[in-house]
């Protein structure tokens, strides 16, 4: 009896003290998960007070998903994240590059670091109701540009598929480029500065060095952030819906998969709404799984797992 | 071991506690609100809870109410002098973000405590139907009240009544005002166009679809705009249908002829010029702006809520600035009507609240005075019409009532469904692409059979003329 307690293992306890996590996932995430799959497979909705169903319909929604403009908007949203996207990342790859030369010096970093990541801070919806402020036909913006003569007539932003496009990019851009620059120079300082050394006594271009050097030896946050962008990009929704009021305005053209959910859940579709879920559940799955074979090895399993709970919680 | 078991419970506990947290405390607090009620208002509750979309109702309400004590300066508590509170829950209309949290609270009516049971909603015109709706039983019949709709309200307007009444004629709802709508236009630029301001001489240039036409080419000449957008003769057309959007016990959509001639006529005069093109739709900050001094649009066409509610806070020149007169068509533009919740615990005070707002002539009479309302008492606006103490000094002296009680007396409601604010805001909304030139008709078509199917699963048709 006394030899069996002095092998007890202390790793129970490290259980018992995640316990607690493991239940509120369970009630607020699994559980709602698991329903959520379970009624895209019914007919599930209400039709003014009263409730319709839920009848079990097989497929019937997923295919009637199929046969709507789902696709169409999908691609609105991989446009929306790619216009956002692709400057946040050159940017942030720059600054981060910048931030971290030794040669460079720059003053007051501490102070440029908290600008940049000032934007994030602010709340989406909020923002966006900014940019809708300023950008409306006769908001501060026209004016400006109209008493700098630089236009004659006042700019409809927000009245072009591009305006409206640009805009949604531009705020996902200036919300997201300092968290991806502090995360990157965090990736950029983690590499041992005798390798840097050895190439600037070889005779290395800071370019040559950027590509041959900084870029591979950072390819697992990189891939981490791309992998993280693509699932917010695909759940992007508060800024294009403040921005369109809800309507993806002009021709559904920035009409994102969320804000379609959105409007499914208008009339209480549980069982549309379900259906759609689940194939941006798959989508996303299938998504991050070729980006994380693609960039990467040697990657630490952590990220791919947090990606999949953070899903599994908004996948509803 | 006992160590053990003893750090074990701990962790439970904190666990435990974790996972109750959220829920905790909102059960104490409706607790201890319970606890206060019973003292307080004897045997009716001692919490009314009103649903709206706005502050409308609360101001009529502190205006006329006797009962009334005092409002928190939030403006989400009244108190009436017998200790009861009013709380009231505001949600805002637009995107039916005010129906899905009413739904909610409605569907949960039965299981409630009883100072969380809604009491009194306010539903409008566009989705009144709904509510109505005699198997959803939703709104409690007047009658059930103790109030008897042919003795009582024998003074209101009677579409107003039909308005808020089931498929059966059962009347389950009440309203104060009737929203006749009329032209209001700015004095200035008819000085400047026509060389008068005076409303007759303006009426006769406004007084049908094709007069108004001329009229505008004449205020584009001198670079004005006739109305800020398409939207804003929406109602004129929208509110004239022949046939519901969705017939009772159809799932099949019909989109009146009027519906198209509003689509084809603003596609008309947005082209030409007449409406400010840089406004797209209304309740929006250009629309607002569009209403001040710096602004070239000639007229709105508001009922009389809109003056008040809308024009004159967006108005910032000098008053008197604006005048009314007939419209192009009559019309009617929303109503807030006032229904009691089936499963209410302060029936008592609900029919108190409902007699004084909707029944009572002279309260009625000065929520016309004081906030520009057209209100729901046929005789109290005959009077008002031609009694000069009714004039408004926003519209420089003019006696609005007198234009508007001749449009309340005319109008043919249009045919209700439940469906309403959905077509409303879409077939707006899908054609607002079409006016603007960024779609074809047949695209906007499609984008609106799209748009309503989405909000509206049960739609399995929709016919276009």
């Amino acid at each position: 009896m006394k030899n069996k307690k002095k092998s007890i293992s202390y790793a129970k306890w490290g259980y018992i003290f995640i316990l607690p996590f493991f239940l509120c996932f369970l009630i607020f995430s699994l559980i709602p998960l698991v329903d959520t799959v379970r009624y895209s497979f019914y007919e599930y909705y209400r039709s003014g007070l009263n409730e319709i169903g839920p009848n079990f319909v097989g497929l019937a929604n997923y295919k009637s998903l199929l046969e709507s403009d789902m696709l169409r908007y999908a691609g609105n949203t991989m446009i929306l994240w790619l216009i956002g996207f692709v400057p946040q990342i050159v940017i942030a790859l720059l600054l981060a590059n910048w931030f971290t030369d030794i040669r460079l010096k720059i003053y007051c970093k501490q102070f440029f670091k908290i600008v940049i990541y000032l934007p994030n801070l602010i709340m989406a919806s909020a923002f966006s109701m900014l940019f809708f402020a300023m950008f409306s036909t006769n908001g501060p913006i026209n004016s400006i540009l109209e008493s700098l003569g630089w236009i004659a007539e006042p700019i409809d932003f927000l009245g072009t598929a591009f305006g409206t496009r640009s805009l949604v990019g531009l705020m996902n851009f200036l919300m997201w480029f300092g968290n991806t620059t502090i995360m990157l120079m965090a990736a950029i300082m983690g590499i041992s500065p005798d390798i840097f050394e050895a190439c600037e006594i070889d005779g290395c271009t800071p370019l040559r060095r950027f590509f041959s050097i900084t870029l591979p030896l950072i390819r697992p946050i990189l891939a981490y952030t791309l992998i993280t962008s693509i699932v917010g990009g695909l759940q992007m929704f508060d800024v294009p819906q403040i921005l369109t009021n809800g309507q993806g305005n002009p021709d559904r053209t920035s009409m994102t998969l969320i804000m379609f959910l959105n409007s499914h859940l208008k009339s209480r579709n549980y069982g549309m709404a379900g259906s759609l879920s689940v194939y941006l559940f798959v989508v996303s799955a299938i998504l991050c799984f070729f980006v994380y074979k693609m960039t990467n090895n040697e990657t630490s399993p952590k990220p791919h797992k947090q990606k999949a709970g953070k899903q599994g919680g908004k996948g509803k | 071991m006992k160590k053990r078991v003893g750090s074990l419970l701990m962790a439970m506990a904190i666990g435990a506690g974790m996972l109750a947290g959220c829920g905790a405390s909102s059960s104490t607090a409706s607790g201890a609100s319970s606890g206060a009620a019973g003292g307080a208002g004897g045997e009716e509750g001692a919490v009314i809870n009103i649903y709206s979309w706005n502050d409308e109702f609360r101001t009529r309400l502190e205006a006329i109410y006797p009962e009334v004590e005092s409002t928190s300066s939030d403006g989400t508590v009244t108190t009436l002098k017998d200790g009861t509170e009013i709380h009231w829950i505001i949600n805002p209309n637009q995107d039916g973000v005010y129906q899905q949290k009413l739904d909610e609270a409605l569907l949960n009516q039965a299981t409630a405590a009883a100072d969380d049971k809604v009491d009194i909603f306010l539903s409008e015109t566009d989705y009144v139907f709904k509510y109505t709706d005699a198997t959803a039983n939703v709104a409690m019949p007047l009658t059930d009240l103790g109030i008897d709709p042919d003795t009582d309200l024998a003074d209101q307007y009677s579409f107003t009544k039909t308005t808020a009444s089931d498929q059966n004629g059962v009347q389950r709802g009440s309203t104060w005002q009737c929203c006749p709508g009329l032209l209001v236009y700015r004095r200035d630029i008819a000085m400047d166009v026509f060389g008068t301001d005076d409303p007759v001489a303006v009426g006769e240039k406004v007084k049908d679809w094709d007069t108004l036409k001329a009229t505008a080419e004449e205020l584009k000449a001198k670079g004005y705009y006739t109305f800020a957008s398409y939207a804003d003769t929406f109602r004129l057309y929208g509110n004239s249908i022949s046939e519901p959007w969705v017939a009772a016990g159809e799932t099949t959509l019909r989109v009146d002829p009027q519906i198209m001639n509003w689509i084809e006529d603003s596609k008309e005069w947005l082209d030409a010029g007449y409406f400010d093109s840089t406004v797209k739709g209304q309740w929006n900050d250009d629309w607002n702006k569009s209403m001040g001094s710096a602004s070239k649009v000639f007229a709105f066409l508001l009922p009389a809520w809109g003056i008040d509610f809308t024009l004159n806070p967006n108005w910032d020149g000098d008053a008197g600035a604006w005048a009314v007169t007939n419209p192009p068509q009559e019309y009617n533009w929303g109503g807030s009507y006032i229904h009691a919740a089936t499963g209410t615990d302060n029936p008592t005070a609900v029919r108190d609240i409902i007699l004084s707002l909707t029944a009572d002539k002279a309260n009625l009479l000065k929520i016309s005075k004081d906030y520009m309302d057209f209100t729901n008492t046929v005789s109290g606006m005959q009077e008002a019409a031609t009694d000069e103490a009714f004039a408004s000094e926003f519209l420089g002296g003019q006696n609005a009532y007198e234009y508007f009680a001749p449009v309340a007396e005319n109008i043919k409601i249009a045919p209700l469904s439940s469906y309403d604010q959905g077509c409303v805001e879409l077939i707006q909304n899908a054609f607002s692409d079409y006016f603007q030139g960024n779609v074809d008709f047949d695209r906007a078509k499609t984008n609106f059979e799209t748009a309503i199917q989405e909000r509206y699963p049960d739609i399995t048709e929709i016919q276009w003329p």
